[in-house]
């Protein structure tokens, strides 16, 4: 590649950016302030970024599950939920709501919200964009809150921590072990699939692109390049200028991708279990085809419909039973790196 | 005689001001120099925390820089205040506000006590040092360093290239020899009184200003000059990673720095109650046996890990570039071409003879035939061929990793899909076992006419020369042995054996029955038949023509 090439294609990505930014701006006026009460936070609070729509049943243990980690507030978009998500979040001391009616797909997929949230609240603090069904394992996070993991990162350097999704699934078929509210989600879903990923160095974001799982091994054998991508960075001391890109999966600039060594060694990194695949998934595949507001044309809930009908057990032999995050770093699914 | 305590501060002064307090309640005068850069609000509160103790007193201020000499002037003033406020006191230690006592102070004192006249100080000449970060250690004291490490790296980085290449350097004061080591020491007062007040102070302190870390230095290199005994051990605990940045040590760390025979840590993370609940309260009787060897395994795993990783693992943060182990599973492997077809008992007595997992085609155009037929395997990998050649190398290696402890074998061919041959002749975990040829045995078998499988064995014989003119590359990596049919049949026992020893080099299996081997009667005029057709069927080698009739001896004969 020639210097200008490269030198065009570099100035491409900061017109990206650019345009995500404006897109995100340009998106504000969609979001209507619930609750705000961010005035007594302390000088460097960890928050959580998050977009949902009728996740009543999940809410009390998704707040639970993050403020036992230490994270200060919640920074929540609430898209037209008709459940109750909206009088439960706006009743939560220590969460600030927003809500709008707009479309979740134009919106790319609520991130042009987040990142307005991202952008005006954000700048200069640690910031996790996870969903609702998306729980962070970290190196030591039994005995280590979040801040400790960012003051580390913080020391070293890192603006940015990976952390894989993974799949987890209940044995069986989900609708067996109805999931009630305030429960651990991986009381059910407490198996994944502990080796079958494949791994893609990808231009010219420079991220890994991750793929596999119960999903590639079941739903997408015919067709695994649509099978959806697993790489997240949820985690970000955030800057004003950053975007992400698709979901949390990759950013701009891209040197925020680099979560990985290439010189053979191993960067810290953790996972987000997934708790998609519970009693809740098959409605809510139906609603989202209904609305056809999600990735793809809903490529990807076609085709576990299909699949899910087809084999409704995600379970097999060398279904992986979740322990700990220790287990998750043995298997090689995540990595303590450096920290000790 | 007791000993006094000089507290560099400058970030978490609440945790400063309770172990200045917890020095002071066992009888420790403290002075504590508070970084200029703090603002004043945060002085006050710490001065305000600490105000009913008279013995812990705060020294002038000096802004401090990480690298830079402002350290080692801190350490100056508030040990001279030290020494000057509290005559009693007989050694001075210097501490950080993130250093945490992990022994009783008493302890402390004792072994003071029984060493009155010990410098405790880490203190190594610059030949002898390994631990130094970018390679400067004697070049600290010899080349200029008028920039700032960590905020203008690059004009620093560049003015140590252009010194060495014009040649500059610094003459090292007349007398002076460099030492190097941890910046946390423990002095008596005759030793750090001789540098406070050495005669030609002003002259080494203009040198040291130029130094690189002089508070790596200073001390170490002066005390060589005064000192009449030196320890050269740091009696705090302090590890660094990689990158030469301190471990930090957490709540979960507290069993380890039990072990620990240091008598304080560095450095501690500020809300780690637990440690400084524990540490600031301890009754000496509960710590445990002393083991420091733990703990500077666990700290050196850590940075393995950070720099080596796990070979054979790929995953989201680490992956390697060809070069640096991207070609690489994480276990040897047995790749076998044309045994299938001479023995048809090959499988049974391979898994038999090394215990390693035998599979079939793992590549085959359909699916994948893993062992005993299983339609997922370890980790959840399907038997789909779609997903495995969406990306065969991973395919592979997951295989490989998940598998630890287990070798794995499987059959490969010409019929199969190729796209893992790149990475397999990269690999140097790759043990790959051809027979050259064998691929024409099953189409002799079918017992079509030449000329309706000339067309086949033209295809896979270019196909299996593809293969074997990339293992033969000058940079092909996996350990290869490649028999021509002719050869191999020749004498089947010795490659038999061959591949035994080079799947488990250490294992003795000399008395393992061969397979039985098909017998090829008629195989050669298949051959010359195929020729007749107007092939040229080189892999086999010079395959006689008469093979196996009664004019010619039998291999399997000859075994014996």
């Amino acid at each position: 590649m020639t210097a200008l090439s490269r030198m065009l294609s570099i100035y491409r990505l900061r017109l990206q950016r650019k345009q995500l930014l404006w897109r995100a701006f340009t998106k504000r006026r969609q979001l209507q302030p619930v609750t705000q009460r961010m005035a007594g936070l302390g000088p460097q609070p960890i928050l959580l970024f998050s977009t949902m729509r009728n996740e009543r049943v999940r809410l009390p243990y998704f707040l639970n599950y993050y403020r036992k980690l230490g994270v200060d507030h919640f920074l929540i978009v609430d898209n037209a939920s008709d459940d109750g998500t909206r009088e439960y979040l706006a009743d939560q001391p220590d969460v600030s709501l927003w809500s709008t009616p707009a479309g979740y797909k134009q919106s790319r997929f609520g991130m042009d919200w987040i990142m307005h949230l991202l952008r005006r609240h954000g700048h200069g603090r640690w910031c996790l964009t996870v969903d609702v069904d998306e729980f962070l394992v970290y190196p030591f996070c039994e005995t280590r809150p979040l801040r400790a993991l960012t003051d580390w990162l913080d020391s070293a350097g890192n603006r940015t921590f990976s952390s894989m999704l993974l799949d987890m699934y209940p044995r069986g078929a989900m609708h067996e072990q109805p999931y009630h509210e305030g429960q651990n989600p991986f009381e059910i879903a407490q198996y994944f699939d502990s080796g079958n990923y494949t791994f893609n160095r990808s231009w010219p974001l420079l991220n890994l692109w991750i793929q596999g799982g119960p999903r590639a091994r079941l739903f997408f054998t015919d067709e695994p390049y649509r099978a959806p991508a697993l790489n997240k960075i949820p985690l970000v001391r955030w800057h004003r200028s950053f975007a992400y890109v698709s979901s949390t999966h990759m950013l701009l600039p891209r040197g925020l991708n680099l979560t990985y060594d290439d010189a053979g060694g191993e960067k810290p990194s953790g996972c987000l279990l997934h708790a998609k695949f519970l009693d809740t998934f098959a409605a809510k595949a139906e609603e989202e085809m209904r609305r056809g507001q999600h990735y793809a044309e809903g490529h990807e809930y076609r085709a576990y419909r299909a699949g899910i009908s087809r084999e409704r057990d995600l379970w097999c032999n060398w279904s992986e039973k979740y322990v700990n995050w220790r287990q998750l770093e043995i298997l090689g699914l995540m990595s303590k790196g450096n920290w000790a | 005689m007791s000993f006094g305590v000089v507290m560099l501060c400058h970030t978490a002064l609440d945790r400063a001001a309770q172990v200045a307090r917890h020095w002071a309640a066992n009888g420790c005068p403290v002075v504590i120099h508070l970084d200029r850069r703090v603002p004043e609000a945060q002085r006050a509160a710490l001065a305000a925390a600490l105000s009913d103790l008279p013995d812990v007193r705060f020294s002038a201020r000096v802004p401090c820089e990480w690298g830079t000499f402002s350290l080692v002037q801190a350490t100056n003033i508030a040990a001279t205040q030290l020494l000057a406020s509290f005559p009693q006191v007989g050694h001075v230690l210097l501490a950080s506000g993130a250093c945490l006592p992990i022994r009783p102070v008493a302890e402390l004192q004792a072994h003071l006590g029984a060493h009155p006249d010990t410098d405790f100080i880490e203190s190594v000449t610059t030949a002898d040092v390994g631990w130094t970060i970018g390679g400067l250690n004697k070049e600290r004291f010899t080349l200029r360093f008028p920039f700032s490490w960590k905020k203008q790296r690059r004009l620093f980085d560049r003015y140590v290239v252009l010194q060495r290449r014009l040649g500059v350097q610094r003459r090292i004061p007349a007398g002076l020899v460099p030492h190097l080591g941890s910046q946390w020491w423990c002095l008596t007062r005759r030793s750090l009184q001789a540098i406070l007040s050495h005669p030609d102070r002003p002259r080494l302190d203009r040198y040291f200003r130029r130094v690189w870390i002089p508070d790596e230095s200073y001390f170490q290199t002066l005390v060589r000059q005064v000192s009449t005994r030196i320890e050269s051990r740091s009696l705090t605990l302090c590890k660094f990673d990689f990158q030469g940045r301190p471990h930090v040590f957490y709540d979960d760390h507290l069993h380890l720095l039990r072990q620990s025979d240091a008598f304080v840590a560095r450095k501690i993370w500020p809300q780690a109650d637990l440690l400084y609940r524990t540490f600031l309260t301890e009754l000496p009787e509960r710590r445990a046996a002393p083991n420091p060897a733990k703990i500077d395994r666990l700290f050196a795993k850590a940075v393995e890990r950070r720099t080596r990783g796990r070979p054979g693992l790929f995953m989201q943060s680490r992956f390697p570039t060809r070069a640096r182990g991207g070609n690489r599973a994480a276990a040897t492997y047995g790749v076998f071409q044309g045994f299938a077809q001479l023995f048809p008992d090959f499988h049974p007595w391979l898994a038999r003879a090394t215990g390693a997992r035998v599979h079939g085609h793992l590549f085959a155009p359909d699916r994948v035939e893993f062992a005993e037929n299983e339609r997922v395997f370890t980790g959840g990998l399907s038997n789909s061929a779609a997903l495995r050649d969406y990306n065969p190398g991973s395919f592979l290696t997951n295989l490989v990793w998940n598998t630890r402890g287990e070798t794995q074998c499987f059959q490969f061919g010409p019929a199969d899909v190729q796209d893992v041959t790149r990475f397999i002749a990269g690999d140097s975990n790759a043990r790959v076992f051809i027979i050259s040829g064998a691929f024409a045995v099953p189409l002799w078998r079918s017992a079509r006419p030449a000329a309706a499988v000339r067309a086949e064995a033209a295809r896979l014989q270019k196909i299996e020369a593809d293969l074997i003119a990339r293992l033969d590359h000058p940079e092909a990596k996996a350990n290869v042995r490649i028999w021509s049919l002719a050869e191999f049949v020749e004498n089947p026992a010795e490659p038999l054996m061959q591949l035994l020893d080079d799947l488990n080099p250490r294992g003795s299996h000399r008395d393992v029955d061969l397979p039985p081997m098909i017998p090829l009667l008629g195989f050669g005029a298949f051959l010359q038949d195929l020729r007749n057709q107007g092939m040229h069927p080189v892999l086999m080698g010079d395959f006689p023509i008469d093979f196996g009739s009664k004019s010619a001896p039998s291999p399997l004969l000859r075994l014996k």
